[in-house]
């Protein structure tokens, strides 16, 4: 919202800096977008066009004589507007201007232009820096003191308010005056809103009726005839353009004045265009049409309110007039409209058919009933005066039953100081409220009755009146204590602090986190495996982009691309590890999908970072298995891996992760079409995907419990055993120490090779025997190991090895 | 060891050398024979004494060992001087000076061992280089989101708060009905959604990417009996381009706090001790109106800015204001506490929600927002 502060100045007397102004209406919830200012033209005037001559050598431009009183120089211009007897702004040589080629501030100076020397400048909007328009030149009115200093007549400083959607009563200069008003405790001094009105009675003139008060709570006009068609007055324009509205003509420029001036819109029909001299307020049949104002033809249902003669539709209410009652030239008695339609209504029609205008930017905010008629009195005032109307007698004035006109607020002031938790006394409450022009009136039981004035809709509830008052006041005032009630009890979420104990582990064992967008592509996620026509993931409706359209089904997608994305800059010696937490969506139809916890973690590139003194190795399954039992072994469950096969990963490279039997997790060696999919250029990455509700569902399954520590020595034994090569070496392991004398067992040489029989891999394996409550004799340990073999030998054929 | 190893500790053996060199002295004196020859001997040892007693490696006890016991050792010329005197005097200063070597032999002997104990450096073999890197250790770190979200929940978890978490994909009923954003309200163009392409039972389609929050404070309420005090982190999705400062994906964090008694005071006093520890002892609020549907009266929250101490003279961070503004607050309006099914007349609460990303940006100084989730490790390992 555009407020000029000469405008602005015409109902309150504020004399301070704009900025200091800005400051005090951003504290009090008006916020400041920029103070613009209009002026600063050194060396510009208002000058008058004498004469204008073709220029001798250029079919386009002219020769114009100018004067400033004081001087009289030769201009060369190109502007297709510019005429004798003209006023103008008039740049002399020196003056500092925006150029337009440039779109740099320069310093003009005397030019040839086609042979002839310009001594200055006839300006356009954009090269003062007040507009857009270098389609022609300003013509200020005849009236403008030629000689004038342009700053003087022209300059202006103006409010860029930001407003938000509650406040919308800023949208409108005495709003605005009446805020100004309150904080630097000032009078507002709003229009008379007298004139003459004659003999004629409207009812004689027009006929009026609602048909649907639901959309439409007050419905309020004036019959003006004898009006004359023609310009507004220069000051009207300039102000109008000041905030960007173009001028129309005399009446339609009245309109937009006053719903600038009290927020109201209006509208202006020709009354002889109105059949049967009737106006209906009702929804629109379906399949109406109606043509707007913008020449469209619109197809109407009964969602849509319309103002219709007797006949037909004239007008789409408070959205956009219709083309067939609109003011012409030859207009001479018109019917001006000022209505309460609903908001919510008024919003729908208007993004419906996505004509979202200066009214219904009001409208939709809610319009307080009280203020309809006000502003239809002051249009009217202004056709008087301005355009020469007569006003009949009497005004449509048509209210819904229901609508109840100046609502009080009760607002009690130990309610008040509980809430803010303080002590304002009521004269302080009753100053500040009456300063922005509430009615009050203090109840013997210390309850003040709250009038809101007919500007503000956006005062209902005793709470909105505390803001009213604080927000005044200043919040500076309001103490600061800590809280002082009981403090609750503490709710733990297990999954946050899973989540966090593995960020943290992930990360110390060399893991960086990334978060990425949860939107993704159909084919990013093609390229992890095939997708089932019943596996599509949930789409977003109204997507930003196709990048972004899909929710994630899986993080896997997510972690490649960021992958690749930094493979394509870092150097290819430098290892890369990544993990990322965040939720994957599966579909519930019709409820809100499942939100899982997951956790995937990469690793590519050689394991080790460029060194000196350490050797390196492209990284492996091994590498990444070593990293998430590292991670995992903070979360106290012991996991266990067996081999499984997935599309997205390398055949016999990638095992399930288990614990007691529950799947967690998988791991893997991505395999070359996934790797491809994605443009992943290192030989090996090794991904792996956590379930972070299978990871909580385990630990709370465990049975983990203290050991107590043996006193006795251990004995250690290393075996060389020859195992099937289907066999897995964790369930040699499993089996050894399933021993009760085994309390560990751990393989340290793997090797398979030509001096073993065909089928068969070797194992080494070292052993510890302790007994929690003696001293194991060789005896023992020999016995023990001895039934072990028997048992390993039984179950899957693992021999000892002899050579 | 460290400490031993660059510096022995002296007062041991200095003690026990100085012992000995007394006794060895007390001997000179009651057999003193010839001044000359003798006080020499007597200087030599006490010099001696006592500069070994500041030795601490091994490389200045061998120079220590030239210099006095060596071929040229100055003890060593002494006896080799010896035959210039006469027969008593010789006796009795060849005997002293052997005495003298004896002690000094023992006194190297002994610092040896000492220095020995603290420093197995091997002389015979080049220094190693302890400016070349040690063996590298990959490090991972946390996304700076992570980091300043744990940091801000934790702020707030000291001041009896809980941790508690909501869905990202959101019903119209909780992201808007229930926070005072009835369908058609002006006030939803504040928050451009992106919807689901999904029906419900009556075929709506209610289902969006949460725009904020402070749904979960309509859930926790429903789910809570009061007193309430949590803190909720989380994704949020807005319908907007991106830029330096605006991303449609981001985390915010919401805050409610429900009782009986609860007041605006109470609203600022809890932001104070947030701004305060987050960002300094030093650090002051400032409030001003501002408007959510979900809250009345409604904040904009301000702290004077850390970087140029509140003078926004030349300040980059707060672009010569002196204030930065952090987050939205205000007290639970009335029909959010009543949607919820609390009793209004009893119980208000304060609310307030901030973006962990400005937060981090303004503590670190980052530029641009998009840095956070374009996931350049150049970026991510800075933090």
């Amino acid at each position: 919202m555009l407020v000029p502060l000469s405008w602005l100045q015409e109902y309150v007397n504020i004399e301070v800096d704009p900025d200091i102004l800005g400051h005090r209406l951003t504290m009090a919830g008006i916020e400041l977008g920029e103070v613009i200012v209009h002026g600063g033209w050194e060396n510009c005037y208002v000058g008058r066009v004498l004469e204008v001559n073709k220029h001798p050598n250029a079919d386009r431009l002219n020769l114009c004589k100018v004067s400033t009183n004081s001087t009289e120089v030769e201009v060369v211009c190109g502007a297709p507007n510019v005429a004798a007897g003209q006023n103008i702004c008039f740049a002399q040589i020196g003056a500092t201007l925006h150029n337009p080629r440039t779109g740099n501030t320069e310093t003009l100076k005397a030019a040839q232009i086609r042979g002839i020397t310009s001594q200055g400048m006839i300006c356009s909007e954009l090269e003062l820096g007040i507009g857009t328009n270098h389609e022609g030149i300003i013509v200020l009115p005849q009236d403008a003191p030629v000689g004038m200093t342009l700053d003087d007549y022209l300059g202006d400083t103006l409010l860029d308010l930001e407003l938000t959607p509650n406040r919308s009563d800023c949208l409108s200069m005495i709003g605005v005056a009446h805020e100004v008003a309150a904080i630097f405790k000032l009078d507002v001094k709003e229009p008379t809103l007298e004139y003459d009105v004659c003999q004629t009675d409207i009812d004689t003139m027009i006929n009026a009726k609602v048909q649907d008060y639901d959309l439409c709570k007050r419905y309020t006009g004036n019959v003006i005839t004898n009006v004359n068609i023609g310009s507004s007055p220069q000051w009207m324009q300039d102000r109008l353009a000041k905030v960007g509205i173009r001028s129309i003509n005399n009446i339609v420029d009245i309109t937009n004045y006053v719903m600038l001036e009290y927020n109201q819109p209006l509208h202006a029909f020709d009354l002889n265009k109105i059949e049967d001299s009737t106006i209906i307020v009702r929804r629109a049949k379906q399949n109406e049409v109606i043509e707007t104002l913008d020449g469209i033809q619109r197809k109407l249902s009964p969602d849509h309110l319309v103002i219709a003669d007797a006949h037909k539709p004239i007008g789409l209410g408070g959205v956009i007039g219709g083309a067939n009652s609109e003011i012409d030239a030859n207009t001479t008695s018109i019917f001006l409209e000022s209505a309460t339609f609903d908001n919510y209504n008024n919003r729908a029609t208007a993004e419906s058919f996505q004509l979202r205008t200066e009214a219904t930017l009001r409208f939709e905010k809610g319009l307080r009933p009280e203020l309809a008629p006000i502003a239809l009195r002051r249009a009217s005032q202004l056709i008087h005066e301005l355009a020469g109307g007569t006003v009949c007698t009497g005004s449509v004035d048509i209210k819904s039953d229901d609508i109840q006109l100046d609502p009080t607020i009760k607002l009690t002031l130990s309610k008040l100081n509980k809430m803010l938790g303080m002590n304002i006394d009521s004269q302080t409450v009753l100053s500040v409220l009456e300063s922005l022009g509430m009615k009050t009136s203090l109840g013997s039981s210390g309850e003040i009755s709250v009038t809101p004035p007919y500007w503000r809709n956006d005062l209902q509830i005793e709470e909105d009146l505390v803001e009213e008052v604080i927000r005044i006041i200043g919040y500076e005032e309001v103490p600061t204590i800590a809280l002082s009630t009981p403090i609750p009890h503490q709710i733990r979420t297990p999954s946050i602090e899973l989540r966090n104990t593995l960020r943290e582990a992930f990360a110390s064992v060399g893991l960086q986190e990334t978060i990425s967008y949860p939107l993704i592509t159909l084919d990013s996620l093609r390229h992890c495996g095939p997708l089932l026509d019943e596996q599509l993931p949930l789409q977003v409706a109204n997507p930003m982009n196709s990048e972004q359209e899909y929710l994630r089904p899986s993080l896997r997608p997510s972690i490649l691309q960021t992958l690749h994305y930094n493979q394509t800059h870092t150097d290819p010696e430098t290892p890369i590890r990544l993990f990322e937490t965040g939720r994957v969506f599966i579909q519930d139809k019709p409820n809100l999908p499942r939100e899982k916890d997951m956790i995937v973690g990469v690793i590519s590139g050689p394991f080790n970072p460029p060194s000196w003194i350490t050797s390196n190795h492209n990284t492996d399954f091994y590498d990444l298995k070593g990293l998430l039992h590292a991670g995992l072994q903070k979360t106290g469950i012991t996991e266990t891996y067996e081999p499984h096969t997935e599309t997205c990963f390398k055949e016999s490279y990638c095992a399930r992760i288990l614990v007691n039997g529950l799947q967690i997790g998988v791991i893997g060696g991505i395999s070359e079409t996934v790797k491809d999919g994605f443009d992943i250029r290192t030989p090996n990455t090794i991904m792996f995907e956590l379930d972070l509700e299978a990871i909580l569902e385990s630990q709370r399954a465990s049975t983990w419990a203290f050991k107590p520590l043996s006193r006795f020595p251990a004995a250690k034994r290393d075996l060389a055993l020859m195992v099937p090569e289907n066999v897995s070496s964790e369930r040699v392991v499993q089996t050894l120490v399933g021993d009760k004398l085994v309390t560990d067992a751990y393989i340290f040489d793997v090797y398979s090779g030509e001096s073993l029989p065909p089928g068969m891999k070797s194992l080494g394996v070292h052993i510890y025997f302790q007994a929690p409550d003696r001293t194991l004799t060789n005896t023992d340990v020999d016995k023990a190991l001895k039934s072990l073999l028997r048992a390993i030998e039984k179950d899957m054929g693992a021999v000892l090895r002899t050579s | 060891m460290t400490c031993c190893y660059l510096d022995p500790p002296q007062h041991e053996s200095y003690n026990c050398a100085t012992k000995d060199v007394t006794l060895f002295l007390k001997d000179i004196y009651e057999n003193i024979l010839n001044p000359t020859s003798l006080e020499t001997i007597e200087q030599i040892t006490t010099s001696a004494s006592q500069e070994l007693s500041h030795i601490s490696d091994l490389e200045k006890l061998e120079e220590w060992r030239v210099s006095y016991l060596g071929r040229r050792g100055k003890l060593t010329s002494i006896l080799r001087g010896l035959s210039e005197l006469g027969l008593e005097e010789r006796k009795n200063a060849g005997n002293l000076a052997n005495k003298s070597k004896a002690l000094l032999e023992q006194l190297f002997e002994q610092k040896q061992q000492t220095l020995a104990t603290y420093n197995d450096f091997d002389s015979t073999k080049p220094a190693i280089d302890v400016t070349l890197p040690g063996r590298p250790i990959l490090t991972g770190k946390l996304h700076p989101t992570t980091s300043i979200v744990l940091e801000i929940t934790r702020a707030f978890e000291n001041m009896g708060f809980s941790v508690v978490e909501g869905p990202e994909v959101e019903l119209d009923h909780y992201n808007f009905e229930m926070l005072n954003i009835p369908s058609g309200h002006p006030a939803r163009d504040m928050w451009n959604s992106l919807w689901i392409n999904q029906e419900d039972e009556n075929g709506d389609t209610p289902f969006l990417l949460r725009t904020h929050t402070s749904p979960m404070q309509a859930r926790v309420m429903e789910s809570t009996e009061p007193p309430i005090r949590v803190i909720v982190p989380g994704k949020c999705y807005r319908y907007e381009a991106t830029d330096a400062t605006h991303e449609w994906h981001f985390y915010q964090i919401e805050g409610l706090a429900v009782d009986e008694g609860i007041t605006f005071a109470n609203l600022k006093g809890t932001l104070y001790e947030f701004a305060r520890r987050m960002f300094g002892e030093d650090r002051k609020i400032r409030f001003r109106c501002d408007y959510f549907p979900f809250v009345e009266p409604g904040v904009d929250v301000s702290i004077d800015c850390f970087s140029c101490d509140g003078t926004g003279s030349g300040c980059r961070i707060c672009r010569d204001t002196g204030w930065i503004e952090i987050m939205g607050a205000g007290m639970v309006h009335p029909k959010v506490l009543s949607g919820a099914g609390y009793d209004t007349d009893k119980y208000t609460g304060f609310a307030f929600g901030m973006g962990p990303e400005r937060i981090a940006m303004l503590k670190y100084g980052i530029d641009d927002i998009r840095h956070f989730y374009s996931n350049d490790l150049r970026f991510l390992q800075q933090f």
